[in-house]
């Protein structure tokens, strides 16, 4: 559970329950941000924009995607940090809170396209169906075209936790990196990614630390390989169901 | 008979563990126009698309028995398939222009032939528009690009493309099937003063075209070549009851 | 007005509320980042070593890095990925090993940027003993965007018709000449999309070369493959996180965020135009 690699006075740990903690807790916490927001708006697009407006706003929403992940994280220590300093009353605001709200800006732009092309290849005929019944147009999303596309837009939702799994230097940056397990939102956290970037410059080559830092990177890349993997899945086996 | 340009003998086809063809045996006559009909899925398409191994694109397959083309099995190892294919020539189902001018459209197949001889290749796409009764409409905007072209148009435009590298033997899937009537006609027309110079092989799903169009007629069902004579025998008197549900409509 | 009437028009601006979030979100960082990057940009601010500590001067040794470190990704990612994208789509057989090849790359373009670096740092600096240079971390940079440009190659060349194909063999063109004359021109700028995109994303990028290259501060330009360099993005980094007057650095870094987004945004924004062309030559 506790890594603590350069203790003095008792053995050296290499626990990464803390981090793993920290990592799922930022990444769920992005999540709960970016999903409501990402379905809105991908179902804003594909139901309520007209043609124009969609053909300006997707590209913008492809802008977001753009940014490097380093000056969002920037952005988190400039901005969004102070701002939740301020409304929690806290002495600063690099906190797990401040890591979920920066990885759901990044996480958006995935779940938002995503979704959008699994609401738009749902059949005209299950809308027109529903049309044709006398529902109205925000019952047929609500209740046809959402349920509908429920697999892609679940795999967006997981390719979008994907990314915030592995993402490094936002958190790293606006997290505050405290190796303890956290017990809130507003504690700072430590996730997987952090604690190789933070300690892999500073340990000699092939010493236990270094080992077990790349056993980190190990447990990263099998833990965001399943969440593709499923991901994939479930889009395939939607994509068929569709054909 | 006589005068055989193309021999079956034979002939399976898999693909997967699907037998697509079962035994075929057919001869095809030289400068006549055959027919294929027979109902969807028969593997009328696959046996055309077997005759310039066009289905070699397809993984997954397998073939038995021969196909002989004067007299050379071309499934022998030993043939290059790129050689088969500038003997026979084929149309497509829907036309398939490249987007490209109406003139590299035409002059494309000679251009891969390694002919840059431009007098020759201008030549060669005048002719073979013309032999393909196209000439007189595109002749003022061959730098136009095909797409332009009407549905019959791109057709002709195709058979055009086909004809410039002068191939013995023409392969056509159901070339009108996505066209008007009158584009049809023309179409049909065309095909007749073409068999003086080549052999055509044409599948079609519409029986009267087949009946106006052909000089043999194979009827093709479940992968069985079931009945192939003289057109005129085929559609008055067919030998087996099968063919004559068929040719009057009682299914497919 | 009836019940569901009135519950059609507020799902509607919930959803509305949705999207100008996400839009105000982008305003937002754009407008905080020029509005106090751009009175940092100067001629001498590009042109200039960073002074006394990188409190003062310019930036450019981490602009010439960055775009050194790009190219080297570009040699790496274009040939190969294309090359990848072309053997599969049009050569492989449709069978379990290249559905698998498929789904592995696929995967890949999902596996964190820092693992990359990892994996850069026991392939590059250590076993093939390169060290910590431009070129380990242009490499790594390279295997990172390759699945994402065999991907998106691979989906340029899937939306060229197959009558294409198929009508150049008919005509008698070997598999080659089927694909270079018939294939490739109109799928090429859909591969170039999907792979300046790629490259985009790998300029932004910090984590790979935290380990394998990158810089704190070095007062000369790189002047072989085999130095390290100072990047855009680990510059950002270095003057928000670990510099000494972070306050005082501050319009450096937001400086370098501006150039930096700038960057990439160019970028994007040459890609998006390749895009349109495409779309307007569609082919049918």
């Amino acid at each position: 559970m506790t890594w603590n690699p350069t203790a003095s006075y008792t053995e050296p740990e290499y626990g990464i329950g803390a981090m793993i903690i920290g990592t799922f807790m930022v990444s769920i916490g992005a999540l709960a941000i970016a999903v409501p927001l990402g379905i809105g708006t991908a179902a804003y697009l594909s139901d309520v924009a007209s043609p124009r407006v969609r053909e300006i706003i997707k590209p913008v929403v492809e802008i977001l995607a753009g940014i490097p992940s380093v000056v969002v994280g920037f952005l988190g220590i400039v901005f969004v940090g102070p701002a939740i300093a301020k409304v929690f009353h806290i002495p600063n605001g690099l906190n797990a809170l401040n890591g979920s709200i920066l990885l759901a800006v990044m996480a958006i732009p995935t779940i938002v396209s995503i979704s959008e092309d699994a609401l738009k290849s749902v059949p005209r005929s299950f809308t027109e169906a529903s049309l044709a019944l006398g529902g109205t147009k925000w019952q047929t999303l609500a209740r046809v075209k959402i349920p509908a596309a429920m697999s892609g837009i679940i795999a967006a939702c997981m390719l979008g936790m994907g990314r915030a799994i592995g993402e490094t230097m936002t958190v790293l940056m606006a997290t505050g990196c405290a190796q303890a397990v956290p017990h809130g939102f507003l504690d700072s956290v430590r996730t997987m990614t952090t604690t190789i970037a933070i300690e892999l410059g500073e340990v000699p080559f092939n010493t236990t630390h270094y080992y077990a830092l790349f056993a980190i990177g190990l447990v990263l890349f099998i833990i965001t390989f399943i969440v593709n993997m499923i991901s994939e899945m479930v889009l395939h086996k939607y994509q068929k169901v569709v054909k | 008979m006589e005068n055989a340009k193309i021999k079956a003998l034979d002939f399976n086809f898999y693909y997967g563990a699907h037998h697509v063809l079962k035994n075929v045996s057919a001869e095809v006559i030289a400068n006549k126009v055959t027919g294929i009909i027979g109902p969807s899925g028969c593997g009328k398409s696959t046996f055309l698309r077997s005759i310039n191994r066009m289905n070699d694109v397809i993984s997954d397959v397998k073939v038995e028995g021969k196909i002989l083309l004067d007299g050379k099995n071309i499934y022998d190892p030993e043939m290059d398939v790129v050689d088969i294919r500038r003997q026979v020539g084929m149309v497509f189902q829907k036309s398939n222009p490249f987007p490209k001018s109406i003139f590299d459209n035409v002059a494309y197949g000679l251009r891969i032939n390694g002919i840059k001889d431009k007098y020759f290749i201008q030549e060669r796409v005048e002719k073979s528009l013309k032999d393909a009764a196209l000439w007189g409409e595109v002749k003022d905007r061959l730098q136009k690009n095909a797409f332009e072209l009407s549905g019959g148009q791109q057709q002709r435009l195709c058979i055009a493309r086909t004809l410039a590298v002068e191939p013995e033997i023409l392969l056509m899937d159901e070339p009108a099937s996505a066209l008007d009537p009158t584009a049809t006609l023309k179409i049909e027309e065309l095909i007749h003063q073409l068999k003086s110079k080549y052999t055509i092989i044409i599948v079609t799903h519409n029986m009267q075209q087949a009946a106006r169009i052909s000089d043999y007629t194979a009827f093709f069902m479940l992968g069985e070549l079931v009945e192939y004579d003289l057109t005129s025998m085929i559609f008055t008197n067919p030998s087996k009851k099968i063919t004559e549900d068929y040719i009057t409509g009682r299914f497919g | 007005m009836k019940k569901r009437q009135l519950q059609e028009i507020l799902g509607f601006n919930l959803l509305r509320v949705c999207m100008v979030l996400v839009l105000l979100t982008l305003a937002f960082i754009l407008y905080d980042i020029i509005s106090k990057g751009a009175g940092k940009i100067s001629w001498e601010f590009l042109t200039a070593m960073p002074r006394n500590g990188m409190k003062e001067g310019g930036i450019l040794p981490a602009i010439v890095g960055t775009v050194l470190v790009t190219v080297i990704t570009a040699i790496l990612s274009i040939p190969f990925g294309m090359g990848a994208a072309i053997y599969l789509n049009e050569y492989a057989k449709d069978n379990n090993l290249t559905r698998l090849i498929r789904m592995s790359i696929r995967n890949l373009s999902g596996v964190p940027s820092i693992v990359y670096g990892l994996f850069g740092v026991i392939l590059f600096v250590q076993a093939m003993n390169i060290g910590t240079c431009v070129l380990s971390a242009g490499l790594t940079l390279g295997l990172m965007t390759l699945p994402w440009t065999i991907t998106a190659s691979e989906e340029a060349l899937k939306n060229v018709p197959n009558s294409f194909r198929e009508g150049a063999l008919a005509l008698g063109a070997t598999k080659w000449q089927a694909i270079r004359t018939n294939v490739l021109p109109y799928a090429i700028s859909g591969m170039l999309t999907g792979t300046i995109l790629g490259l985009s994303r790998a300029a932004g990028e910090t984590a790979p070369i935290l380990f394998t290259g990158a810089a704190f501060y070095l007062p000369f330009l790189p002047r072989s493959l085999f130095d390290q360099f100072m990047a855009l993005p680990y510059h950002l980094y270095i003057m928000s996180t670990q510099h000494h007057a972070i306050t005082q650095v501050r319009p450096i870094a937001y400086g370098t965020a501006l150039v930096l987004i700038t960057a990439v945004f160019a970028m994007n924004l040459f890609a998006t135009i390749l895009r349109y062309r495409l779309r307007k030559t569609k082919m049918e």
